[in-house]
This record gives C-alpha cells, sequence and structure tokens, in this order.
C-alpha cells in the first residue's frame, strides 16, 4: 500500500523530481513525452503527468507548481488564459506571464491553429468553402469540443465575429465529434490544423475569410525557478524550440491516433531522428500497464475507504446514541452524497491540487453516507427489550456497545462498507481526470484515441474488482457476522 | 430490603406511578398484580434503574438509587422480562457468562456457576451451546433466568416471566420456579397480571389501579376482605369460566 503512495509523490530525496504536465489532448501528451524523455537523457528525474484536464486546470497547476512545465500555444494564452489583459504583444505576454513566475519559450516551430471542418463531399455539395459561407445553411448540425464552446476564442467569439445563425450546436468529447461527423451525425466541426483526422476522414478546413482565429504557435511554458535552480535540465528542454514543423507534428498525431503507437515511442523516435538524442522509450506492455492501474485503482480505493470507516463507524455510533446530533450529521453526509463525484473532483482541485491526494479526499467524502447510515440504522434498530437487558445487567455503556450493540449492528455496519466499495470502485475511475491514475485513465485514453480496446482495458477490470469486492465482502461477513443472527430458528 | 418512598413518575404527561410507598420484605415473594397499565411494570423498571423517578425515592440495602450506583446496584439484582431478552448472538452459555466475563471471573468459576444453575432450572447441559433462536420458549426463559442468577443477586425481579409461554410448559416452569424461588430464598418481585400465578407464588400479593396500590397482603386476605368494589371485581373477573360454568349448573 505504502509503495502505492509512493510511486504517485514521492522521488529520490536528494534532487526534486521534474513534473511535466499535459492537457488531454494527443498533441499536448505526445509533446509532454519529449520533454520528458529530453530531461531524463539529462539524467534528471522526471514524471510526467499526462492528460491532467483542459487549459484552465493545466495552467492552474503550472501556477500553483504542481507541474514545472507544459506545452501551450500563444493564441491560447491571449485569448484564453489572458482574455481579460488583452496582451497585444508577446512583450506584454511575458510580464503578464512573469508576474505568475512563468516563463515562454521560443516557438517550437509549427502553429496548431483552431480551424473548422466538414467532410469533403458535404461541403463540395453545399459549396461552402469559407467560414462565411456557413451564414447560408442555418440547419447544419455542429458539434464541437466541450473546451471549443466554452472559450473566449471559440464559438461565442467565433458566432458573433461571423454572424453565424445554427442553432444545433453542441459541446462534446472532441474526438467524439470526430466520429459524428463520420457516421454523417454531425455537420461541422471544430478542429486543429495539425489534427491526423483531417487528412483520415478526408475533411476540409474553412477559410478564416474574416481573420477570427488568433494564431497558435506552440511553445513551452514552464516555471522561472526551476529553470534557475536546473539550468542544465532546460536547456536541453529548450533544444525543442524551432524544431518541429507542422508536417512532423501531424505526422506524430498520425502516429499514435492512427497506428495506436503509445506516445513514448513516437516521442523517442523523434528525438533519435530530429536531435539525434539516444532514448530508449520503454513501450509498456498491456500486463504492465494492467498492474500499474491496478495498484493506483486499488490504493485510491483501499486508502479512501479505510479512512471513511475510521470516521463513519463513529459518527454512526454518535449519530444513534444523541438523536439531535444524529440529524446534523446525516443531514450533512446526505448533502454531501448529492454531489456528483464529477463535481466533488472539481471541487478539490482549488483545495487540494491534482493528483491521487484530491482523488481520495473526494472518495473518502463520498464513501461516508452508506457507512454512517448503515451504522446509525443498525443501532437504532435493535430491539430495545435488548438493549435493556445489556443494561440491567449493569454492563457499563462502553462495554454494552462492544459486546451487545456492536455485534447486533455488524450486518449493517458491513453493508453500508460494502456500498461504500462497490460505489467507491465507479467513482474512482474518475479520478483519472484530475491525474490520480487507476483504470479510469486507459478509459479516457481509449476515449481520446477512440480505441475500445482502451476502454475496456480499464472497464473490464474495474467491473471485475466491484464483483471480487463484493466476494470478499461476502465472505468477510460470514467471518464477522456472529453465528448465532445465522442459524435459523427451529420451528 | 426494597423501599419506595412517595414515587411518582409519568410518561408523556400520563400518570404510571402516583405518590407509592412500598416496602418489599427480605427473602419473600411479592407479586405486583392489576390491570395492563396500572403501574405494576413501571415498579421493576424504576428499582432496576431504567427509569429514574420524577419523585419520591428508592432505597435497596439501605442505599438510595443514583445514576451514580445504578451500575453496582445492578450487580446486585436479577432481572427477567417477559420475551427473555437473549442476546441473539451469544450462546445460551454466553448469555449467561456475559457480565461474569465483564466484571473478569475465572473461566472455570465461570463454568462451574453456569452448571450449578443449569442444574438447579432443569436446564439441559447439551443445550448451553445453543443460540436463543435454536431454544424454545421455555429454555430461553431458563436461560435467561440462569444470567439473572449468575451473580448470586440479592433480588430477582421478573416481569411477567411466563407471559410468552403456551400453557403446558408455563405449567412445568411455574412448578420450577416455585422451588427455586424456596430453596434459595432470595427475594423475589414478580410482575403478573394472573391472579392464579400471584396466588401461586406470593407471599403478599399487591395489587396495583391506575398507578396507585389498591390492596396489599396474603392471597387469602383479598378473597376474604376485599378492600374496596374494584379488587372483588378483578378477582371476580380472574375466576376460571370453567369454574363459573360448574357453578351455574
Amino acid at each position: 500500500m505504502c509503495g502505492l503512495l509512493l510511486a504517485g509523490n514521492c522521488f529520490a530525496a536528494d534532487e526534486r523530481a521534474i513534473i511535466v504536465g499535459s492537457k488531454n489532448f494527443t498533441e499536448g501528451i505526445v509533446l509532454g513525452e519529449i520533454i520528458r524523455l529530453i530531461a531524463a537523457s539529462t539524467g534528471a528525474t522526471v514524471v510526467h503527468r499526462q492528460a491532467l484536464g483542459g487549459t484552465r486546470l493545466v495552467f492552474n497547476a503550472l501556477v500553483s507548481g504542481e507541474i514545472d512545465i507544459y506545452a501551450e500555444y500563444t493564441g491560447t494564452l491571449t485569448h484564453e488564459i489572458f482574455a481579460q489583459n488583452k496582451p497585444a504583444s508577446n512583450a506584454e505576454l511575458r510580464d503578464l506571464l512573469a508576474e505568475s513566475g512563468l516563463v515562454m519559450s521560443q516557438p517550437l516551430g509549427f502553429r496548431d491553429n483552431f480551424a473548422l471542418g466538414m467532410r469533403e463531399p458535404v461541403a463540395e455539395r453545399l459549396n461552402i468553402r469559407r467560414i462565411s459561407d456557413l451564414r447560408a445553411h442555418p440547419d447544419l448540425v455542429f458539434r464541437f469540443g466541450t473546451e471549443f464552446t466554452e472559450r473566449g476564442d471559440g464559438w461565442p467569439g467565433l458566432r458573433s465575429h461571423y454572424g453565424l445563425p445554427q442553432q444545433d450546436v453542441l459541446g462534446v468529447e472532441h474526438d467524439l465529434a470526430y466520429r459524428g461527423l463520420a457516421a454523417g451525425d454531425v455537420d461541422l466541426t471544430d478542429l486543429y490544423t495539425t489534427d491526423a483526422e483531417i487528412a483520415y476522414y478526408s475533411l476540409r478546413t474553412l477559410e478564416d475569410d474574416l481573420g477570427y482565429f488568433p494564431p497558435y504557435e506552440a511553445l513551452l511554458l514552464y516555471r522561472a525557478e526551476l529553470a534557475q535552480e536546473r539550468p542544465e535540465v532546460f536547456a536541453a528542454i529548450l533544444g525543442m524550440q524551432g524544431l518541429i514543423d507542422e508536417a512532423q507534428m501531424i505526422a506524430m498525431n498520425s502516429r499514435v491516433k492512427l497506428d495506436g503507437v503509445q506516445e513514448a515511442l513516437v516521442a523517442a523516435d523523434f528525438l533519435n531522428e530530429s536531435l539525434g538524442i539516444e532514448v530508449v522509450a520503454k513501450s509498456s506492455s498491456r500486463i504492465e500497464r494492467f498492474w500499474r492501474y491496478t495498484r493506483q485503482h486499488i490504493a485510491l480505493v483501499a486508502i479512501s475507504l479505510c479512512a471513511a470507516i475510521l470516521i463513519a463507524v463513529p459518527l454512526g455510533i454518535a449519530a444513534a446514541r444523541w438523536r439531535r446530533l444524529g440529524h446534523v450529521i446525516l443531514g450533512v453526509v446526505g448533502i454531501a452524497q448529492t454531489i456528483p463525484a464529477l463535481a466533488l473532483l472539481v471541487f478539490m482541485i482549488p483545495l487540494f491540487g491534482i493528483g491521487a491526494g484530491p482523488a481520495i479526499i473526494a472518495l473518502f467524502i463520498y464513501s461516508l453516507l452508506p457507512i454512517v447510515r448503515n451504522t446509525y440504522t443498525g443501532l437504532t434498530t435493535i430491539p430495545t427489550p435488548l438493549l435493556e437487558s445489556a443494561e440491567a445487567l449493569g454492563l457499563p455503556s462502553g462495554a454494552r456497545l462492544r459486546l451487545v450493540e456492536a455485534p447486533l449492528a455488524a450486518v449493517s455496519i458491513l453493508g453500508g462498507i460494502k456500498t461504500a466499495a462497490v460505489i467507491n470502485i465507479g467513482a474512482a475511475t474518475l479520478g483519472a481526470l484530475i491525474g490520480a491514475g487507476g483504470y479510469g485513465q486507459p478509459i479516457l485514453a481509449g476515449i481520446r484515441l477512440d480505441d475500445v480496446g482502451l476502454i475496456l482495458e480499464g472497464a473490464v477490470p474495474a467491473a471485475g474488482l466491484a464483483i471480487m469486492v463484493q466476494l470478499l465482502f461476502e465472505w468477510c461477513e460470514r467471518a464477522i457476522v456472529p453465528r448465532g443472527l445465522r442459524v435459523s430458528t427451529r420451528t | 430490603m426494597l423501599e419506595l418512598n412517595q414515587v411518582s413518575k409519568s410518561y408523556s404527561g400520563v400518570c404510571a406511578l402516583e405518590r407509592c410507598d412500598l416496602s418489599i420484605a427480605s427473602g419473600q415473594t411479592t407479586v405486583l398484580i392489576g390491570p395492563s397499565g396500572c403501574g405494576k411494570s413501571t415498579i421493576l423498571r424504576l428499582i432496576i434503574g431504567l427509569q429514574m423517578p420524577d419523585e419520591g425515592s428508592i432505597h435497596f440495602g439501605g442505599q438510595r438509587l443514583e445514576p451514580a450506583r445504578l451500575s453496582d446496584l445492578r450487580q446486585r439484582m436479577g432481572y427477567v422480562i417477559q420475551d427473555g431478552g437473549l442476546f441473539p448472538h451469544l450462546s445460551a452459555r454466553d448469555n449467561a457468562a456475559l457480565m461474569a466475563r465483564h466484571l473478569g471471573w475465572s473461566d472455570e468459576r465461570i463454568a462451574t456457576r453456569i452448571n450449578e444453575l443449569a442444574e438447579l432450572t432443569h436446564f439441559p447441559t447439551d443445550a448451553l451451546d445453543r443460540y436463543p433462536l435454536q431454544l424454545s420458549g421455555g429454555q430461553q426463559q431458563r436461560i435467561s433466568l440462569i444470567r439473572a442468577l449468575m451473580l448470586d443477586p440479592e433480588v430477582l425481579l421478573l416481569d411477567e416471566p411466563l407471559g410468552a409461554l403456551d400453557p403446558m410448559i408455563r405449567r412445568d416452569l411455574q412448578a420450577d420456579l416455585r422451588e427455586i424461588f424456596t430453596s434459595l430464598g432470595k427475594t423475589v418481585l414478580m410482575v403478573t397480571h394472573d391472579l392464579g400465578e400471584a396466588a401461586f407464588f406470593g407471599d403478599t400479593i399487591v395489587l396495583l389501579r391506575d398507578g396507585e396500590i389498591v390492596q396489599q397482603g396474603a392471597m387469602k386476605q383479598l378473597l376474604r376482605e376485599p378492600a374496596d368494589d374494584f379488587v372483588r371485581r378483578f378477582i371476580q373477573a380472574q375466576r376460571s369460566p370453567l369454574e363459573a360454568m360448574e357453578t351455574n349448573r
């Protein structure tokens, strides 16, 4: 158990690990892997926290120091992150970043602009070449990546800039939008110009004739302090500047998304070819990944559940003993339970950051109610004659709880713990959204890469684990629940 | 042995016991009888401390019953209720041994005491390791009695101990109980609503109505000199219907 925690958080004591982050899309992860491999080649300890989430989350993680470096785009900085400040030049942007202790590198060499794309035959039939042409077709179905629908430089600005009339516009997971496009359910989506899918699905990118989209120069964003502490590592990393052109980036994206090659391998090949850095990226086998995810997942569930048991059982006992306090306790944990698991995870980010810690706290909160409620119910439904008999014997209240009340409530308490464990195993898959790892990671990656095999790599073991835990508890029940409560009556 | 002085108790406004004075003689069996809700069970519950009197005081062996002393005083009383109140998760033996074990008795001492009491109460030794749900109603009450007698208390409080048993088993247990009371010479306070049972056990009968003692004395006295019309009617109502048929013929 301890080792599991260590794997996520602690490293060699003398030298702090460099933590690379990435947003949850393929290109970001490939660039993150390139950064990781370069830094590792200098002998530094590096961790890549992959696919942490959207722009805001990853940028905030950088500001708070939970990650040290990630790949970003100029257009995102000027139009999304600093949309309020409207920096007019790169110099102004650098000043704004410096206020947060951040530095941006020189461009990496390629642009990954936003664009709108339609399937070639559809665009041809409707004669749409430019974004302004869309005004004549108000019935088209638009599906955008979730971020694009909400970002300042996304759909809201685009719609008013061009005066677009379409009503059927929704945000979906971006990779699902591509699939909708391929299936013909969707007419148009947002694209990144380096997306491998443009060629794959033979999409037409519409000309931005009114000049709405800003340029999105890829670059690195990092913490100034770390660059000063570890100049040799950063000198090596900054060797990426100007090195990657658009064709190379598209090729790398394509190898990951269309050929199913792991990001680490693609990054390693690139470094061998362009920088001549001899790196060997380990390609993890399915078995290795399975064990890694299993360890992480079990750690998330076990730690949060154990903590919940330690807190919730005494809370349930207190609630049963002091009824008025009990109403308060049950009310509060009840409210915590009504928060959707996803929202609870997101609430944890500003308080506890990203990674396994906040996920465990969220899961802990989520596990409280079933255990508190069942402990309370188990204790309050013990027949009065039994409670009074124990009292009349002269047993003090602590002994009554230990010898009589707890064993009689054992079935109910154990049932609560079982419910909490099963809920927890499911909810823990969402932990991957904030970088906690576990079975959610292959599920998210599978959605991103449109790879059902990868989704099953997470979904099947998660279901299997839930079943195993169920069996484990049934076995526990036999061991823990007193035999006298299981015997059948004579008559 | 037990003294109630001007004890009153009411439950959510309804008076269960009204300025009750009662003195229980040592080494005798006293039976509390009366219609449902007359306050007879309340007296037992006040003595064992499951409830505190609103007014008045209760003394046990010269000591006043107070929350701080309850745990000690309860160890000097045995309490048996109608359904036995046995803990279903413990075997018959463990039910009986629970308090003794808590007090740190040795296993040997506990085993000896249980065997002694099983013999006294005619409880089959081979059934000691069964769970309450596996015992008959009569056996459950015998184990409940063993549990109550475990620490050799000075007083036995029995709240309708035979009320849930069918007539044949009830008759057997009645006989056994009286034998036990006589042989142990303990102070016994028993609640029943059955006049025959009261006559069978009681050295002294205490008849209650609406939280007040109506008459107190030997059974013969109640029959010969009923204190008022209520006592007369109470006794009349409980005469066996069979007996009534005999006389009417």
